[in-house]
């Protein structure tokens, strides 16, 4: 005899409930598998991240704390005796570099960007393919090619600021990518068009009306180009010029006092993820603020 | 005189002025777009370009606005001539098919900013952004961002910004292709009201010919790049000048018939010329489905014009009957009241109304639809 079900209440058939069953304990086992390979991950991320930042704060005996290789980040004199600490002016010059390579990358690729995309569309395959050129070329390639350009350019000034030349074409791929997808975004012709028809001069239409609508791939270009900027080591190396990471390897090779050097690349770290926090919550404010 | 004919005269006192273009011509490559165009705008006259996709309507309101350099011809505003003048110098207020406001500013930022390039007041500047939200209706959204407004909205925030500048010509680009089509007749209706009121010579650059016959003072027909015919909408729909107009304006039924002393004899009607000097012989005859009326019953001597009524469509206050005649079928434009009385597979008899009529040289014989 048929069972009475209340209204509303679906009765389900006993392989409809297997298959439920079966269903239940499939995702159960799908979310614990990605469970395990995110930790797994994770911690194959972090956990070096995490022995760096423990082995800097390393005591005078083992297994104790202590902040004082990062106490001494500032005043650690490494093989000179006196002077400007070593690290320090490599910090500086590195942010420097940072701020003059992001720049010159915006004032060189925007308002080229959207020029080509206004006037000669017909350039973009062949710019397009000018700036992903370095992601093809090793680092070992373009310090034998930058090589003699670099004997010149020392003549005339020895600082390691001149590295920022090479910077902004290796930064070239990077930031042609993130400012491409957001002019992608946007129908330039047609606010140019209105911009000018309302008396908006060439420069005032990317000023004024482009610019201020792609400021979150302006950012993204940004930061990409100051990571950049922060992490390179294989060319200032090759060119024999004094940057952070240079300066890292250097006391890691020449002293035995690791602390600083773990404290120093923990700083760095850390001021990368702060600098990608700030960024990226400037673009985000920005957005809100549109609504 | 025609309330359009009285508006443009208003608006003539209005400091309206007029636009001359002469001998137009625009090549991409090999195609020509625009063929040694010669259009002139009477002051405080809307225009509408109509035609076909490629006939060069848009190319020629490009041309006019700046953003496109002319091959050959000159085109002059209130007798100066502005053919080298970039866009920027123009001042022309421009509405196009595709949403054109600055993402990045408010409605009011957005209608201010052709008045902050002039370097107007900033009181005065925001009064005229006010002034001109007023006047599209949209003053309640003046702090707005454009992605917070409906399309219908935005393209009357368009409006609003081409005439703060308080251009000399306005020219509207398709600004209704975006929309649906109930928002589309009420913003058609507004940019008119909103014409009139300014007074402005505007050109009015659509594909849709019931937008172009609605609003406009006059209608240029185009195709390959030439002006097929301008004049009133009332004269375009009932007095085309070519074959090709008579057919892209409404509906036309290609009847084939015989042309002797300006008069087309079709199935037995004899139908007066419009083109009397048309040469004599066959020729097949456009006539519009309105000129057709029905009337039920099969009379003994079945005529030419009898036959069985093979569809009904609904139009609202009208409806279109498609009789099949045998060897072609004919459609019938009636009241919906009339039609209904013709169900799908009545026999009926035809008859067409003797209004002047085109012919084309062309084609076989089909009732068709204008493109």
């Amino acid at each position: 005899m048929a069972a009475l079900a209340p209204v509303g209440e679906v009765v389900r058939e006993p392989s409809a409930r297997r298959a439920a069953g079966v269903s239940a304990r499939r995702r159960r086992r799908l979310n614990a598998f990605r469970y395990l390979v995110f930790t797994v991950f994770g911690l194959f991320f972090a956990l070096p991240l995490l022995a760096m930042a423990r082995f800097s704060l390393e005591g005078a005996k083992l297994g104790t704390w202590s902040v004082t290789a990062w106490s001494q980040i500032a005043s650690y004199q490494g093989t000179q005796a006196v002077g400007i600490p070593p690290l320090i002016s490599s910090i500086e010059i590195t942010l420097e570099l940072a701020v003059i390579t992001c720049a010159v990358i915006v004032l060189l690729l925007v308002p080229t960007m959207i020029w080509i995309r206004l006037r000669v569309r017909w350039l973009s395959r062949t710019f397009e393919f000018l700036c992903l050129l370095p992601l093809t070329i090793p680092a070992i390639v373009l310090v034998v090619g930058l090589g003699p350009i670099y004997n010149r350019i020392q003549r005339v000034s020895l600082s390691a600021l001149m590295l920022f030349w090479v910077y902004v074409i290796l930064a070239l791929p990077y930031a042609y990518r993130a400012l491409a997808a957001g002019l992608g975004g946007l129908d330039v012709t047609t606010l140019a068009e209105a911009a000018r028809s309302l008396g908006a001069r060439w420069l005032t239409v990317i000023v004024r009306v482009i610019v201020p609508n792609m400021w979150q791939a302006i950012i993204n270009a940004l930061l990409l180009t100051s990571a950049l900027v922060l992490g390179e080591f294989t060319i200032a190396y090759l060119l024999l010029y004094n940057n952070l990471q240079v300066e890292l390897y250097s006391i890691s090779r020449n002293t035995p006092n690791a602390g600083v050097l773990f404290a120093t690349s923990t700083a760095a770290l850390a001021f990368a993820f702060a600098l990608l926090l700030i960024l990226s919550y400037v673009g985000r404010r920005r957005r809100r603020s549109r609504g | 005189m025609s309330p359009q004919a009285t508006s443009a005269q208003e608006a003539a006192t209005r400091n309206a002025v007029e636009v001359q273009m002469t001998g137009l011509s625009r090549r991409y490559g090999q195609v020509v777009a625009l063929d040694r165009l010669d259009l002139t705008l009477q002051p405080g006259e809307l225009v509408a370009l109509l035609g076909p996709s490629g006939c060069g309507k848009t190319t020629t309101l490009r041309l006019l606005a700046g953003l496109e350099d002319a091959d050959a011809g000159q085109i002059t505003v209130a007798g100066r001539d502005i053919t080298h003048v970039p866009a920027s110098r123009r001042d022309m207020g421009m509405v196009f098919q595709a949403y054109s406001l600055f993402p990045h500013m408010t409605v009011r930022q957005n209608v201010a900013f052709g008045l902050r390039l002039r370097r107007v007041a900033a009181a005065v500047r925001d009064r005229r952004a006010v002034e001109m939200l007023e006047l599209v209706g949209l003053s309640e959204q003046a702090d707005r961002y454009p992605h917070q407004l409906s399309g219908g909205q935005q393209q009357r925030v368009a409006l609003a910004r081409a005439l703060a500048i308080e251009p000399q010509v306005l020219l509207l680009d398709e600004p209704l292709s975006a929309l649906d089509a109930k928002v589309r007749a009420q913003l058609r209706d507004e940019i008119r009201r909103i014409q009139l009121e300014v007074g402005i010579t505007t050109l009015f650059v659509t594909h849709d010919q019931e937008e172009a016959l609605a609003i406009a003072d006059r209608v240029g027909v185009m195709r390959d790049g030439r002006l097929e015919q301008l004049a009133s909408p009332t004269d375009v729909y009932s007095r085309p000048a070519t074959a090709f107009v008579a057919e892209f304006v409404g509906l036309s039924n290609r009847l084939a018939g015989t042309v002797s002393g300006g008069v087309v004899t079709v199935r037995g009607c004899d139908l007066p010329l419009m083109d009397r000097s048309t040469p004599d012989g066959p020729a097949m005859a456009l006539v519009r489905p309105e000129a057709v009326t029905l009337a039920s019953g099969y009379p003994a001597d079945a005529g030419p014009l009898t036959g069985t009524v093979i569809a009904l469509t609904f139009l609202g206050a009208t409806s279109r009957v498609t009789v099949d005649l045998g060897d072609t079928t004919i459609l019938a434009q009636l009241a919906t009241a009339d039609a209904t009385a013709h169900p799908a597979g009545s026999r009926v008899t035809l008859t067409i109304r003797p209004d002047p009529v085109l012919v084309a040289v062309d084609g076989a014989a089909s009732a068709g639809e204008g493109a």
